[in-house]
C-alpha cells in the first residue's frame, strides 16, 4: 500500500508550533536561564548552577524557610476548601429541580458568583468582614464574637475559607448538576422497582455516574486554590504576619518585591512541577479507583 | 404471586381534564391471572409501555383502579407494590459486582444474608451469569448487562408480576431467542406472571400464552396466538398480526353474501341489518387462492409475487383495493390477471373495524 507524500501539511502545523513557542516555550526557557543565574541588577547576571534549588528546599535559609511555610499554608487552604466544596456543591446540586422556570433561576443564581472578577470578590469580602462598617464583621462582633481578620490569623483563615467557598461552590454543583442530568430515567425507575432508599440511590446510582466530573471539579479546585493570588491578597495582603502569605503571594514579593529574580525563577518553576505532579496523581488515582481490581481478575480468568 | 385487575383504568400525561381522545391509554378492564405469561403488544406509542408503568407504580393513573389480589394498591408506591420491571435498556450498578447487582433488590428489602446467597447463587445459574459473580459489573457486553437486569428482576421469589419493557432490543437476534426460550423456561419453572411489551409480533407470539393487542391507547383484542390469528377482533389486529397482515376490503354485506365492486363472495354466516358508516370483509392471505382467470371468480390484476421461500404470495389489485393471496404450489400465472378463491370459513366482516358475529 503506497501512502502519499504531502509535506504541505507542514504549513498546518507550523503556526501552532510558533504560536505554542512564542507563548510557552520561549516565557518558559528564559524563565529557566534566570533560575540559575543571579543579579544584582543593571542587567547583569551571574552563573549560580542549581544553588537557588538548593536554598529552596532547605528549610533552613531565608528562602527555603519562606516557600516551604507557604507551600504548606497553601495545601491546607486546597484541602480545607476541597472537603467544604465537594460535598457542599453534590448537595446543592441534589437540591436542585430537574424542571421548569426554577431550573434557569437557579442557574442564573449559581453562575453569579462565577461571572465576578476576582479582585472584585476579595474587595466585596474585605469590606464585608471589617469589623467597623462591613455586614459580617459588624454583626459577628455585635453578637460577641471577637471577629477581626486583620489582627486574627484564624479569623483571616475563615474570612477567605468562606469567600473562596461563596466564590466557587458553584462551580462544582454546577458541574455536579450536568453529571446528575445525564442520568436515564430508567435508573431512577430501577431503583424505585428494587426498592432502593435515597441513601443507596445516591451511592449506587449518582455517585458512580457523578464520577468524571468530580474528578474534573476537583482537579480545576486544587489548580485554582493552589494558584490562588488576587482574592486573598486583596483582603488580607498576607497578613496578619505571613499567617495567608500563599506561595504566589511569596512569589510576588521575592520577584518584584526584592527583585530577586533568580529566586523568584527557581520558586515559579518548583511551583509550576509541583501543580503538575499533583494534578498528575490525582488523575492517575481517580481514573483507576474501582477499574484496577477487575482488570487484574480478567488477565487472571 | 397475584392477580392483577385493571379497572376503568386510564391515564393522561397532560392530566385527567384533557380530551378523552387525547389519553395514552384510553379506559381498559382486565384481568391478569397468576401465573400466566402474558404480551403487550402494539406498535410504538400505543400505550403499552404507558400501562405497564401503571401496573408497576411509576406513573400513577389519572383514572380507575388497579387491584392485585382484590386489595386496591392504585395509590401505592412501587416498594409497597412489590413488582419487579426490567427495562428496555440494561440498568445496572457501575460500583458493585455482578452478584452484588443481583442482591441488591434483596439487600435493600432486608432479605437475610444466606437466603440472599442462595437466591442469588439460582438465578445466575439459570442465566449463565456464574463465571461473572465477582466481576464488575460495568466491563460486560450490552446483552451480558441485559441478563443482569433480568436476573434483578427474577431474584425475588415473592413479587406479584415480572414487568419486561421490549427488554431484547439491544440483544443480538441469535442470543435473542436463546433468552427468550430462556425466559419462558423461567416462566414455567418460577411460576410468576410475567408481562412482556413488545412491538414484535414473533416475541409476542413465542413467549406469551395471551397476548393483549394494543393500538391507539385501547387494548382492541386479548387472547391465545391461534385466536389472534383465526379471529381478529378489530381490523387492526389482523393487519398487525400475520406477514402479511390480513386484508382488508371494503364492501357490501347482506345476508350470506359479501359484494366487492359488484361481484359475490360467499360468506359462513348470515349477517342482516348491519348499520355501519364502515363495513369491511377481511380474509387472510393464507385463505384467498389466486387461479386462472375463470366466469365466477372475483378477477384481480398481478402486480408482484414475493417467494417467501416455503410460500408465495402475490400483491394483487381489485379496483381500488390491494390485496396478498397465497399462489398454490406449482401454479404459474399467465398474463396479468388472475381469478381469486375465498375460502369463505375464513371471511370475516368488520363494521367500523370491529368484528361481527354473523348467526349461523
Amino acid at each position: 500500500m503506497e501512502k502519499t507524500v504531502n509535506q504541505k501539511a507542514w504549513f498546518l502545523v507550523l503556526p501552532v508550533f510558533l504560536i505554542v513557542a512564542f507563548s510557552a516555550i520561549l516565557p518558559m526557557m528564559t524563565v529557566v536561564n534566570y533560575s540559575v543565574q543571579d543579579t544584582f541588577g543593571n542587567n547583569q547576571f551571574f552563573w549560580n548552577g542549581v544553588g537557588w534549588f538548593k536554598e529552596l528546599l532547605d528549610p533552613s535559609t531565608d528562602l527555603g524557610g519562606r516557600f516551604l511555610a507557604s507551600v504548606g499554608r497553601n495545601l491546607l487552604f486546597s484541602a480545607i476548601i476541597l472537603a467544604i466544596e465537594v460535598p457542599l456543591g453534590i448537595v446543592v446540586a441534589l437540591s436542585m429541580p430537574r424542571q421548569g422556570w426554577q431550573v434557569a433561576a437557579c442557574l442564573v443564581i449559581l453562575a453569579l458568583p462565577l461571572l465576578i472578577p476576582w479582585n472584585v470578590v476579595g474587595t466585596i469580602w474585605q469590606i464585608f468582614g471589617r469589623p467597623d462598617i462591613g455586614l459580617l464583621g459588624y454583626v459577628l462582633n455585635r453578637i460577641g464574637f471577637n471577629y477581626n481578620y486583620v489582627a486574627n490569623e484564624l479569623d483571616a483563615w475563615f474570612t477567605i475559607i468562606l469567600m473562596d467557598v461563596w466564590h466557587w461552590t458553584s462551580l462544582v454543583a454546577l458541574l455536579c448538576y450536568a453529571g446528575l442530568k445525564s442520568i436515564p430515567d430508567a435508573y431512577y425507575q430501577a431503583a424505585q422497582i428494587d426498592g432502593a432508599s435515597r441513601w443507596a440511590v445516591f451511592k449506587a446510582i449518582q455517585l458512580p455516574k457523578m464520577n468524571r466530573v468530580l474528578l474534573i471539579a476537583v482537579l480545576l479546585r486544587f489548580m485554582d486554590s493552589f494558584m490562588i493570588y488576587t482574592e486573598p491578597f486583596v483582603v488580607t495582603g498576607g497578613g496578619p504576619g505571613n499567617s495567608t502569605t500563599f506561595i504566589s503571594i511569596e512569589l510576588v514579593k521575592i520577584a518584584l518585591g526584592q527583585f530577586d529574580l533568580g529566586k523568584a525563577a527557581a520558586l515559579s518553576l518548583v511551583y509550576n512541577l509541583i501543580i503538575l505532579i499533583v494534578c498528575w496523581v490525582f488523575y492517575t488515582v481517580m481514573t483507576n479507583a474501582g477499574t484496577e481490581r477487575p482488570a487484574k481478575k480478567e488477565g487472571a480468568a | 404471586m397475584a392477580r392483577i385487575d385493571l379497572v376503568d383504568l386510564a391515564h393522561s400525561y397532560s392530566g385527567n381534564d384533557a380530551p378523552a381522545e387525547s389519553f395514552a391509554l384510553k379506559p381498559v378492564t382486565m384481568t391478569w391471572r397468576q401465573g400466566g405469561a402474558y404480551a403487550l403488544l402494539g406498535p410504538s406509542g400505543c400505550g403499552k409501555t404507558t400501562l405497564l408503568n401503571l401496573i408497576s407504580g411509576i406513573v400513577t393513573p389519572s383514572r380507575g383502579k388497579i387491584l392485585f389480589d382484590g386489595t386496591d394498591i392504585t395509590q401505592a408506591t412501587t416498594q409497597k407494590r412489590n413488582i419487579a420491571q426490567v427495562f428496555q435498556f440494561p440498568v445496572i450498578y457501575d460500583t458493585m459486582t455482578v452478584g452484588e447487582n443481583l442482591a441488591f433488590p434483596l439487600k435493600n428489602r432486608g432479605v437475610a444474608a444466606p437466603e440472599i446467597t442462595a437466591r442469588v447463587r439460582q438465578i445466575a445459574d439459570l442465566l449463565d451469569l456464574t463465571p461473572y459473580l465477582n466481576r464488575k459489573a460495568t466491563r460486560l457486553t450490552a446483552d451480558a448487562k441485559q441478563k443482569i437486569s433480568l436476573g434483578r428482576g427474577l431474584v425475588r421469589s415473592d413479587v406479584a408480576a415480572v414487568l419486561f419493557d421490549e427488554p431484547l432490543t439491544v440483544i443480538d437476534p441469535e442470543l435473542k431467542w436463546q433468552l427468550r426460550s430462556k425466559l419462558k423456561a423461567l416462566h414455567r419453572e418460577l411460576d410468576l406472571t410475567m408481562i412482556y411489551v413488545t412491538h414484535d409480533q414473533t416475541e409476542a407470539l413465542t413467549f406469551a400464552d395471551t397476548v393483549v393487542v394494543m393500538h391507539d391507547g385501547r387494548v382492541v383484542q386479548s387472547g391465545t396466538p391461534a385466536e389472534l390469528f383465526d379471529k381478529p377482533a378489530h381490523t387492526f389486529v389482523g393487519y398487525f398480526i400475520g406477514s402479511p397482515g390480513m386484508n382488508i376490503v371494503p364492501a357490501e354485506v347482506s345476508g350470506r353474501e359479501a359484494r366487492i365492486g359488484g361481484h359475490t363472495i360467499a360468506l359462513k354466516r348470515t349477517y342482516d341489518g348491519l348499520k355501519a358508516a364502515k363495513i369491511e370483509i377481511g380474509v387472510r392471505p393464507e385463505f384467498v387462492d389466486i387461479v386462472a382467470p375463470a366466469p365466477g371468480l372475483l378477477s384481480a390484476t398481478i402486480e408482484r409475487i414475493d417467494d417467501l421461500g416455503r410460500v408465495r404470495f402475490a400483491r394483487v389489485r381489485v379496483g381500488d383495493a390491494k390485496l396478498a393471496a397465497r399462489v398454490p404450489p406449482g401454479f404459474l400465472p399467465s398474463g396479468d390477471t388472475a381469478g381469486l378463491v375465498f375460502n369463505p370459513a375464513n371471511v370475516h366482516v368488520y363494521a367500523d373495524s370491529l368484528l361481527v358475529e354473523g348467526a349461523a
